[in-house]
């Protein structure tokens, strides 16, 4: 019996619905993107790498800041910023999830929305203060 | 799956075999982690925006200097720690094919380990003065 059962071919029953069925809400959008900031950062580290090695000699560091001041440079510096703010506020919502607090209907989206403002609030303000702290040099 | 007849349950058959009581532990340290990386994430953009538009001896000196260097080694191992185990759980999620997991896992542990430590060496040098 055990044998003839698993040798069938298995019934063709529904699959339970995938991504592409939903409606794209602001959760799951969320969720996508701590995943993918997460991804981002963790190549990113090779920047932290190359900026902290290169910081012992002049050289070296000359060719860190020459990257870090063209606009590739910034462009890659400034998604970076955001993937970590964004990361990090994003994984303070987990942890307040974790704890069971926050997974009502209207307080998960107020979080997931406070997520998406603080992280660029947050990334812009800390470009300002970058940008003026580096006037002096510039 | 088994192809012969057998009349053992299948929970006799995996009975000694499982990950119980280590299940949750990479659950609990993405999160000892994640907790650890809010204060010292903080302190490692405040350090980096001090150093904006200082030279190369001034940055070197700063980074290197005790309380900023320790701060800076606790950030690099505890972000390496909890990328390493997030990157886990991505392949796990998407890679499907035995070998190319196995070599995946592989090497995120082989890059995490290996970014972290070049880090460390660099904050290392600059502390150490060599």
């Amino acid at each position: 019996m055990i044998t003839m059962a698993e040798t069938k071919a298995p019934a063709a029953r529904p699959l339970s619905p995938h991504l592409q069925i939903y409606r794209p809400m602001l959760t799951m959008m969320m969720s996508i993107a701590h995943r993918i900031t997460g991804f981002g950062l963790y190549f990113g580290t090779l920047l932290l790498a190359w900026w902290v090695i290169s910081a012992s000699g002049p050289n070296g560091y000359a060719r860190f800041e020459a990257f870090a001041g063209s606009w590739i440079g910034r462009l890659i510096l400034f998604g970076y910023t955001w993937a970590l703010i964004h990361h990090m506020l994003g994984g303070i919502r987990h942890l307040i999830w974790d704890s069971g607090r926050g997974l009502g209907p209207i307080e998960r989206e107020r979080l997931a929305a406070a997520n998406l403002i603080g992280s660029i609030a947050i990334t812009l303000i800390l470009w300002a203060i970058g940008l003026l702290a580096m006037g002096g040099s510039q | 799956m088994n192809e012969k007849a057998h009349i053992r349950t299948p929970l006799a058959r995996v009975r000694g075999h499982g990950a119980a009581k280590s299940g949750t532990g990479h659950f609990w340290h993405q999160r000892v982690t994640a907790v650890a990386n809010i204060p010292l994430t903080i302190a490692a953009v405040i350090i980096l925006i001090t150093l904006l538009g200082r030279n190369q001896a001034a940055a070197a000196q700063i980074l290197g200097s005790p309380a900023i260097a320790i701060i800076m080694l606790l950030f690099i191992a505890s972000i390496t720690t909890h990328m390493r185990i997030g990157m886990a759980a991505i392949i796990e999620d998407y890679v499907h094919d035995d070998n190319a997991k196995l070599i995946l896992l592989m090497a995120n542990t082989f890059f995490t380990i290996a970014v972290g430590l070049a880090s460390a060496f660099g904050i290392l040098k600059l502390s150490f003065g060599v």
